[in-house]
């Protein structure tokens, strides 16, 4: 895993310096004084909680925003910013979190998008063998299992990533900017990922990589820029990047960021599936017990029919096989509103699309689920929604002084909390969390992990879907593994490992009597 | 009331008062009640599709409804001597079975609401002409239904009764839409579905619901409607209603992709929709240039409105970025 720092020297002399950098928005200060460089075949690993100027910086660096102050050089010629024409011709180029691909197209076409060979003639008809051809090389470079006509469609996450990166090379890039590339990725493309860094650090080409998943920074930078509150808050060369020390600078302070196990014995069952079949994985079983009071951790690659359980248990996806209990009674949930009338509570995977309605005020998406009790003869009473909201606002430490704040308008982690609030004023029995902290900077992780900890100690059972290895290890009290749809272990904390997780994760046992 | 509500209504006066001073008549009290009797009519097919529109959904088959419902209507009062509240129960509850086949099609089935109800356009249309044979259906020579006439075309201290109906119908759909729990839902499905549902609420029922909703004020107005004209061309009465609801619905601030408008608004434009078509008649426009009149207006309206806002958001950023930038916070997304 150090492998990526060993190959290829690190020529000294950086082809890009930004100084002094200041950049100001109505009422805000994005960036200060911020000054760094970007020498050839150099990872640089960025990271600063939501809101650090990260954004900001990128913009800068895009050209599509200039600096108020300060100064940016490009191979010695210094310019007071930068226009998007401008960082082009510097041969920077972005990998945002959401890819800019199509795909009813191949691999090909999309590189070559807007830029397509032409075989000449009238109809300037695109040449497709040309350009099938242009993209191979680029392809081996970057080691991609793949081919120039595969359809897009058929590729992974990671794979796709590998095409924007193949596309940039194809501009002749020479600085790539990846943001927040992994935090969609299951563990398994992750290390495909870091591996095309390292490939492209061994062309020469520099990396600056944007993550809140501060171990891949640890595997992959060669140093580490921390940014907070718009300020340089520290840079850690590669002898000093670990953990504790980015958490330390990004926030300020030292920060428990994992709840300690809860140590109480788990109560009784709170959920039971037996034999469960999705529609999925219709030829596979889940069975699982959920205890009152625990967290169990859900970890598995993506596609291992993680969240088609949690859907199925909400009631959202039909069940196709199996039964389920609540507490010792029979549950068959036809709709989420039946899940919701027994306790059973899910905080959702796409947080914008079906967590949250974003156009309105927070104060009406928590009484949403609940409005019979806000109604006095079938009106809405608009002070009762807001009395509930303002206790939850209050509560969860929802950043935002009203509620009736467009919860589109908060930060991730405070939208989170908004969801978490619908739930919360309610009576849960069972909270079902699909990656709760997708996206979401430190400090609000930490506090959800907190309410998470919190709901089990009053007797919930809290069930917790991540791909963060991290998370999982850290909050929960066991983890059940899923592959391919089944689960293929739960293993209690003494056997907590990385590797124990991946193993079941793939689908090979642990060793012999572990499997608890 | 909503700037934009205001804003309408602002122009309902403007174009009455042009119209007014160029041709008195306009306010001539029989004009003004002829007005009203067709704002109340057309009103009510209008409050029914903005439930609909609100959910995201559309209903095209209105027009075809409005002459199935209305030849079944006459033809069971005045050739099958079925008491007119009997045949009034008849046709609503057939309204609402047509509304509930929709919804479960649209939900259930997941059928695209244009899909469904440009089928039913068709089907409705054709059933209508069958059971008439492709004749006028009408009333008999003497045939009388006092206390159904001064309900449907009658008038009370010179108001239309029709547009009274629509006044007490536009109320009670105010507390339902601006309100009660199921506007909450109808606005919430409307916005976002996927939410919605992952909040609990029973989408399929709401959805279903809109479209039993907008049918049943669609027959009601198809019962004006027929008594109003009291003879019926199935081939002809009632064609691009829908049309008309869906302009006024668009017209009054409603967004087809959902989630927005209000009952004032369809209301607004319903007015605004009918005093069009009376400036045509009295200002000697042609009337073949009816259609064209009433386009051009609602593209411009809707022009002017989008622009207006986009406008306003302009303004509210240059002013920011005008005042002095305040202490270090941080940036809205990092």
């Amino acid at each position: 895993m150090s492998s990526v720092a060993a190959i290829a020297p690190v020529s000294a002399v950086p082809f890009l310096i930004l100084a002094g950098i200041r950049k100001t928005y109505p009422g805000v200060v994005a960036l200060q004084g911020f000054s760094m460089s970007v020498a050839p075949g150099e990872v640089i690993g960025l990271v600063g909680e939501n809101g650090a100027g990260k954004s900001t910086l990128m913009k800068i660096l895009g050209g599509v925003t200039q600096p108020d102050a300060g100064s940016v050089t490009i191979d010695g010629v210094q310019f007071g910013g930068l226009t998007v024409g401008g960082s082009m011709r510097a041969r920077i180029a972005f990998v945002h979190q959401e890819l800019n691909l199509f795909d009813n197209l191949d691999v090909a076409a999309n590189i070559f998008i807007g830029r397509e060979p032409a075989a000449g003639g009238f109809l300037k008809l695109v040449d497709t063998q040309k350009q099938r051809d242009m993209t191979a090389p680029l392809l081996k470079r970057l080691g991609a299992s793949f081919k120039p006509s595969t359809p897009l469609a058929e590729l992974s996450l990671a794979q796709r990533q590998m095409v924007e990166i193949a596309k940039a090379l194809s501009m002749g890039a020479r600085l790539v900017i990846l943001d927040e590339p992994t935090s969609s990725l299951p563990l398994s493309e992750t290390d495909k990922l870091l591996e095309v860094i390292s490939a492209l650090k061994a062309d020469g080409i520099a990396v600056i990589f944007i993550s809140h998943r501060l171990h891949e920074i640890e595997r992959a930078a060669d140093r580490v820029i921390v940014l907070r509150d718009g300020t340089l808050a520290g840079t850690l060369d590669k002898a000093e990047i670990n953990h504790d020390r980015m958490v330390k600078l990004m926030i300020g302070r030292d920060l428990k960021a994992q709840t300690a196990a809860s140590g109480r014995p788990r109560g009784a069952v709170a959920m039971r599936l037996s034999g469960v079949r999705t529609s999925t994985y219709p030829d596979k079983q889940v069975d699982l017990e959920l205890f009152k009071g625990e967290i169990l951790g859900i970890a598995g690659l993506v596609g291992s029919g993680r969240t088609e359980v949690a859907r199925a248990i909400f009631g959202i996806d039909p069940v196709f096989g199996g039964s389920l209990e609540v507490e010792g009674a029979p549950y068959a949930p036809r709709e989420a509103s039946e899940a919701v009338a027994r306790g059973v509570f899910l905080v959702p995977e796409d947080r914008k699309g079906a967590g949250l309605l974003l156009d309105l005020p927070i104060s009406q998406n928590i009484s949403l689920p609940d409005l019979p009790r806000h109604t006095s003869n079938f009106m809405v009473r608009k002070a009762s929604e807001h009395a509930v909201a303002e206790t939850q606002r209050r509560n969860l430490g929802i950043k935002t002084p009203l509620v009736t704040t467009l919860a589109g308008s908060l930060s991730g982690g405070n939208q989170q909390k908004v969801v978490l609030g619908k739930w919360l004023s309610m009576q849960p029995r069972v909270m079902i969390f699909d990656e709760p902290t997708r996206g979401i900077d430190v400090g609000s992780k930490a506090e959800i992990y907190r309410l998470m900890r919190g709901l089990a100690d009053t007797g919930v059972a809290v069930m917790m879907i991540s791909s963060d290895m991290e998370e999982v290890i850290g909050v929960s009290d066991r983890i059940a593994v899923m592959h391919e749809g089944s689960i293929s272990g739960v293993i209690g904390r003494e056997q907590f490992s990385e590797e124990n997780i991946m193993r079941l994760a793939i689908g090979k046992p642990l060793s012999a009597g572990e499997t608890a | 009331m909503t700037k934009k509500d205001i804003g309408l209504l602002i122009l309902i006066i403007v174009v009455g008062a042009i119209v007014a001073l160029i041709n008195p008549r306009f306010l001539l009290p029989i004009n003004l009640a002829n007005t009203a009797n067709l704002i109340g009519m057309f009103g009510l097919s209008a409050l029914g599709q903005a439930f609909v529109i609100i959910t995201g959904g559309i209903e095209l088959s209105v027009g075809s409804v409005i002459a199935l419902t209305g030849v079944l209507f006459v033809d069971l009062i005045a050739n099958k001597g079925v008491p007119w509240p009997i045949a009034l129960a008849i046709v609503v509850v057939l309204g609402a079975v047509i509304g509930l086949a929709h919804g479960l099609l649209i939900t259930k089935l997941k059928m695209q609401p244009f899909v469904v109800t440009l089928c039913g356009l068709l089907i409705y249309r054709g059933c209508a002409r069958f059971y008439t044979g492709d004749s006028t259906a009408g009333f008999g020579f003497g045939q009388n239904f006092p206390e159904l006439e001064f309900l449907a075309a009658g008038r009370s201290f010179g108001v239309p009764n029709s547009f009274i109906a629509l006044l007490i119908v536009a109320v009670i759909m105010w507390f339902v839409l601006h309100r009660s729990i199921f506007g909450r839902y109808l606005y919430a499905v409307g916005k976002n579905e996927e939410a919605a549902r992952y909040s609990g609420i029973r989408t399929t029922v709401v959805i279903v619901a809109a479209y039993m909703i907008c049918q049943v004020l669609t027959v009601l107005s198809s019962v004006y409607f027929a008594m109003y004209t009291r003879s019926i061309a199935p081939s002809a009465h009632g064609n691009f209603y829908e049309l008309y609801a869906i302009a006024a619905a668009v017209l009054g601030g409603f967004s087809l992709r959902g989630g927005e408008g209000s009952i004032i608004g369809a209301l607004l434009g319903v007015v605004l929709l009918q005093e069009l078509q009376n400036l045509v008649n009295l200002l000697g426009i042609p009337s073949s240039l009816n259609f064209a009149v009433m386009g051009s207006v609602i593209l411009i309206g809707v022009l002017a409105d989008q622009q207006w806002s986009a406008y306003r958001a302009r303004r509210q950023i240059v002013e920011a970025a005008r005042a002095p930038p305040t202490g270090a916070a941080s940036e809205a997304n990092g």
